[in-house]
């Protein structure tokens, strides 16, 4: 989930006879399916909350092209050069859908912005773990597209009409990437040296627990899904969403000739799902507090990128001024 | 030397620029200054590397010696290499890359041109889809340098810096050799004086719409890219650029 904890401010979900008509009147229209758009009236929280997480949405797609950005000088043919430029410009057009969805809740980009490099703003912690082989961009690709595919097939019938439609939009770009991850891995696979098949199962190895907590907390952990699902923002549950990520997972796993580093992963015929072992929560914790991998280096890029660039942001202002003034004339 | 020689180097020279050009783009994931520039530094940076290889494609064919377009790129090293001195220096501020990217722009929009019509087929169908595509990248480098220029003082400051470190490697956009000489007599590519009296016109007006003094026509340099003697610059894009085929050369990706 490229926004895995995003605080609602709300303790307690409301039931429809507590609420103020104009809230009601909201609510029955949430329960209707019909979709809020930004003339509606909505409760401020409902504001508050979707402007956190389709901030946060945005803000995983700017810091998610680092990783990816740490390879593309060094793909190592000119259709994996290819792929992975295609993937990075989509990523940065995905970041202004979003930014622009978020602003038609009366956000400022430049300001949700500025949280993200001050630290208030989160963005998927994914992110914060460096890409150190090739096979990092397959693996990406496979695994961490492919959980926020999971995730972001379920948002496109959020209920928030500008998030929504950006979601529809940004899925099947999503998709695109995430058949060209594996495609990566499986070559590597199928057609690889020795070395390859090690760095492809080694990317796997540290990627894998990463890309389950993308989900965000289990659910008993997670409290602010309760008025998330009311309001119909979210639309699953944490666990759901992971273990449906996890039971379309596996087999493509298998497909590749790999495995998971987790012992406990196994097929409960019983269930009809794959079990897992406990995702280590700490690490998920302190990552999202900022102390992953690379939290520090991947703040401190963008923080650097925005503020070396302010000089060239006021030039094409200023010169905007004088052709408008030029016209008036 | 032979005319297919002569067609190797020059397909060599067009896909080693652009590709080399690309690759400096590639530099900025995640560092422009805005978002829309990310955006834009990407989408030029793909149509360049596009186009090197349909060009090293092209050249790989006329070699017919085993090497495909990725051997050509990652395989060869710096004294093989045949890019613009100019493409290969460092990305520096913005003012730099932009000022890079506008006269590389404004002299491969016009290679492009006359290349479109070249008696050589297959030339002209790549250099037609490739105009295309450098028209846009013109039109944007054109207007940066503008913005850049005629913004604010201190744009205009750093805009005058970036001149003044890449101006010296344009004597090799305004000057042929004797391998585009024959090409140019045989009909397969532009005529090298053509070439330089448009770019010379197009830098011109836009420096002039930019408020910027339009420098001497630079004179000459010691070094050339088209005879694979670089600036220490390029070694260096290359050892990362090749890095993964050459630490697994019986690899396939």
């Amino acid at each position: 989930m490229y926004a895995q904890l995003v605080e609602t401010g709300v303790k307690r979900v409301k039931a429809l006879e507590e609420m103020s008509p104009e809230e009601r009147a909201f609510q029955e229209r949430i329960d209707a399916e019909i979709k809020i758009e930004p003339k509606n009236w909505m409760p401020d929280a409902y504001r508050q909350t979707l402007i956190r997480q389709i901030s946060q949405h945005a803000h995983s797609e700017i810091v998610g092209m680092l990783p990816e950005g740490n390879w593309v000088t060094r793909a190592p043919t000119l259709k994996r050069k290819l792929q992975l430029m295609a993937k990075i410009q989509d990523e940065a057009g995905h970041g202004l859908y979003l930014y622009s969805a978020m602003e038609t809740l009366g956000a400022c980009r430049d300001e949700e912005i500025a949280k993200l490099h001050s630290g208030r703003a989160k963005y998927s912690s994914i992110f914060n773990y460096p890409t150190l082989s090739w096979a990092d961009m397959g693996a990406v690709g496979w695994l961490v597209d492919g959980a926020a595919i999971v995730n972001q097939v379920v948002l496109q019938r959020t209920s928030y009409g500008p998030y929504s439609r950006a979601m529809v939009r940004i899925c099947k770009e999503e998709s695109f990437h995430q058949r060209q991850g594996y495609e990566i891995l499986l070559h590597m696979m199928r057609n690889g040296t020795q070395a390859q098949k090690d760095m492809v199962q080694d990317a796997i190895n540290r990627l894998w627990w990463p890309s389950l907590m993308m989900f965000g907390p289990s659910d008993e952990h997670s409290p602010n899904s309760a008025q998330s699902m009311a309001w119909k923002i979210k639309r699953q549950g944490n666990d759901e969403l992971r273990q449906r990520f996890i039971d379309q997972t596996v087999p493509q796993l298998e497909l590749l000739g790999c495995t998971a580093p987790d012992p406990h992963l196994k097929w409960n015929e019983a269930r009809g799902h794959y079990d897992f072992g406990e995702i280590d929560w700490s690490e998920f914790y302190e990552v999202l507090k900022g102390n992953g991998p690379c939290n520090h280096e991947r703040i401190a890029t963008r923080r650097k990128a925005i503020e070396d660039g302010a000089w060239v942001r006021e030039a094409a202002v200023a010169h905007a001024r004088k052709n408008q003034k030029k016209d008036a004339a | 030397m032979t005319a297919k020689h002569d067609l190797i180097e020059y397909l060599l020279r067009l896909g080693d620029s652009a590709l080399v050009q690309g690759q400096r783009l590639c530099e900025w994931c995640g560092k422009a200054p805005a978002l829309e520039e990310e955006l834009a530094l990407m989408n030029v940076g793909l149509d360049l590397v596009g186009q090197a290889r349909n060009w090293l494609e092209y050249a790989a064919e006329l070699l017919d010696d085993g090497r495909d377009a990725d051997h050509l790129a990652y395989r060869r090293d710096e004294r093989a290499y045949r890019n613009l001195l100019l493409v290969e220096q460092p990305n520096g501020d913005y003012a730099v890359t932009l000022t890079k990217q506008f006269l590389f722009d404004a002299w491969h929009f016009q290679v492009l041109h006359g290349l479109s019509s070249s008696r050589d087929e297959r030339i002209a169908s790549i250099a037609a889809k490739a105009l295309k595509e450098v028209t846009y990248h013109l039109r944007r480098s054109s207007e940066w340098v503008q913005r850049l220029g005629d913004g604010t003082e201190e744009s205009h400051r750093r805009m005058l810096a970036a001149i003044g470190e890449l101006w010296r490697f344009t004597v090799e956009l305004v000057t042929g050799d004797e391998v585009e000489q024959r090409l140019a007599a045989a009909g397969s590519a532009p005529e090298p004086a053509d070439i330089a009296a448009a770019w010379k016109a197009r830098v011109a007006d836009t420096f002039a719409s930019a408020t910027l003094p339009l420098p001497e026509p630079a004179s000459h340099f010691y070094l050339s890219g088209r005879r694979g003697l670089h600036t220490e610059h390029l070694g260096l894009l290359l050892a990362e650029m090749q890095f993964l085929q050459r630490a697994h050369p019986d690899a396939s990706w």
